[in-house]
């Protein structure tokens, strides 16, 4: 694929599920510049002038198509802010499948903070994949800062699924989201953090039409000495229906802070918040041993279920 | 076989050793069907515990086909073939009913053959197998749930505690063919049910009664039932609690 190594293909394999160069719109970053490209009739990607980032278009209308735009790093010390831009058309219905995967054997830091805006327009539906992964064994951290604006017109639909389930030493995810009337944002973040990772997932969702609803939770896993801390927040400003959860198991001497917000501004809104920590039931071990499993096997497979 | 021998068991509470099991000794056969019954808080389901490894004994042993078992893990004794059905079955995020029914297998299985395991136990199953096994589901649901990880598991000796516990008459119907049908498939293996049911009673080979901790009476089904019947011992379905049958002339 392209002139891509064996482990820029393994990481591009990790985030977004790509073994060849994928179908419709994509772009493919690898170590600071694009090395594959292509439009669709419907879908048009555009480079940024500066080279950092994209602006993507998709016509009102266009129907089941994707774009891929994954970003591997593989040398160390590489810091990068990228910021694409997704317009979305009315009506239309595209997955975006987005993602990073940095491999950094190096002793310097390796970040990518993608800033990614999406203006949706009326009635659109989007699903948006979000995949972060590190490797290597470098001593230089892997650190990844998504910033996410999603700006959605009456009855659009956006669903986003964000996975970081390991190698990611530091992360700080901040999400801000406005929704006009009817409008529906639905998002399914989790998480698995190591060793000393640091993770610090933001969401501020501001409902602001008649009908708008949100649904963001969070399933999450703090292993060994991590740390975790999820703070969403959202804002009823009209007659509104919004829920968000932190689901959460803790192990080891993990440590996780759970901030739910909610801020109704209209008598007809209808916030809900869930937030549980815990560790795993030991009757849910002792159940999988009578399986047939040792604890170790047990745990994984209670944890594997639980970020599935 | 399985086989007990003086095995006893206590708790700590506030200080005070108290024996929940006192100096317990007998014998599960092969190709038999035995139901444990006797008064809550008598020690049935704590013994069910021990056998699974769930609990250790203070003293005794216990032994799987001369096999002396009393050390080992609660994997080890599912390995050596004891399943274990809980009274209150457990549930999980995020696990579906399918994943936990093909780590009951042990083996990777196919859709069909995980469907059959909960048709056997009445579910109809392109309803369950992608469910997630967790507070979605009924009291009666997760228990047929937990009835069929113990019949994919085959093992030699399977052990149900209470399998009547919080299901409706309909589900319970069901479940008695199920045990029918596994005493018919019994070949080599055995079954132990904790159970205070007469209809469980009723299709027994063998019946124990546990009080205070101890063996209170053991023999053939026709021998012990008969001085059950009437006693909390051995309740008819209709008094099942928590179920309601319209009829009361039971």
């Amino acid at each position: 694929m392209l002139e891509l190594d064996e482990i820029q293909k393994r990481l591009l394999a990790e985030v977004a599920d790509l073994h060849k160069v994928p179908e419709g719109a994509y772009n493919i970053r690898s170590n600071g510049g694009s090395v594959g490209r292509a439009s669709t009739e419907n879908i048009e990607i555009i480079p940024r002038e500066d080279g950092q980032g994209l602006t993507v278009r998709i016509k009102a209308g266009t129907k089941n198509e994707s774009v891929h735009i994954p970003v591997v790093m593989t040398k160390s010390g590489i810091k990068e802010t990228v910021y694409n831009d997704f317009y979305i058309g009315e009506d239309a219905d595209v997955t975006i499948v987005a993602g990073c995967g940095i491999d950094n054997c190096g002793t310097q830091d390796s970040q990518h903070d993608g800033i990614h805006r999406f203006f949706v327009e009326k009635g659109a539906k989007v699903k948006y994949v979000e995949k972060h992964y590190g490797s290597g064994n470098g001593a230089g951290k892997r650190i990844l800062n998504p910033g996410t604006e999603v700006y959605q017109k009456e009855d659009s639909r956006v669903e986003m699924e964000m996975v970081q389930i390991k190698g990611v030493d530091d992360t700080n995810r901040t999400t801000k989201a406005e929704l006009a009337a009817g409008a529906a944002l639905v998002v399914r973040e989790r998480l698995m953090t190591h060793n000393d990772q640091n993770a610090v997932s933001t969401y501020v969702v501001e409902m602001n039409g008649e009908g708008a609803s949100a649904d963001v939770v969070s399933r999450s896993v703090a292993r060994d000495n991590s740390y975790q801390k999820f703070d969403a927040k959202l804002v009823g400003n009209a007659a509104c229906s919004g829920h968000t959860e932190c689901d959460s198991i803790i192990m080891d001497k993990g440590r996780i802070l759970a901030v739910p917000g909610l801020e109704a501004n209209d008598v007809d809104a209808a916030l809900v918040h869930e937030a549980a920590i815990g560790k795993i039931a030991g009757d849910q071990i002792i159940k999988l041993m009578t399986l047939g499993l040792s604890e170790a096997e047990a745990e994984e497979q209670i944890i594997n279920g639980f970020l599935k | 076989m399985l086989e007990l021998k003086n095995v006893s068991f206590k708790v700590n509470e506030d200080g005070q050793d108290r024996e929940i099991i006192g100096n317990i000794t007998l014998k599960v056969p092969d190709g038999r069907l035995v139901v444990i019954t006797g008064p809550n808080g008598g020690g049935k389901s704590t013994l069910a515990r021990l056998i699974a490894g769930i609990a250790k004994p203070d003293s005794g042993s216990i032994l799987l086909d001369d096999e002396d078992i009393t050390d080992m893990s609660i994997t080890e004794r599912a390995k050596r073939g004891i399943a274990f059905a809980f009274q209150q079955p457990v549930r999980f995020k995020g696990i579906q009913v399918f994943d936990l029914i093909r780590l009951a297998t042990g083996r990777d299985i196919s859709m069909t053959d995980a469907c059959q395991y909960l048709a056997s136990v009445g579910l109809c199953a392109r309803d369950y197998i992608d469910r997630e096994v967790n507070s979605s589901l009924s009291g009666g649901e997760l228990k047929r749930i937990e009835i069929a990880t113990v019949l994919a598991r085959g093992s030699k000796l399977s052990i149900f505690d209470e399998p009547e516990a919080g299901i409706d008459l309909w589900s319970f119907s069901n479940l008695i063919d199920v045990f029918e049908g596994m005493r018919r498939n019994i070949k080599g293996g055995s079954i132990i049910i904790i159970s205070h049911q007469e209809r469980i009673l009723s299709i027994a080979d063998e019946i124990i009664v546990i009080k205070n901790g101890a063996v209170a009476d053991q023999g053939p089904k026709d021998k012990i039932l008969p001085s059950l019947t009437g006693t909390a011992d051995a309740v008819p379905e209709c008094r099942m609690s928590g179920v309601r049958t319209g009829d009361d002339k039971c």
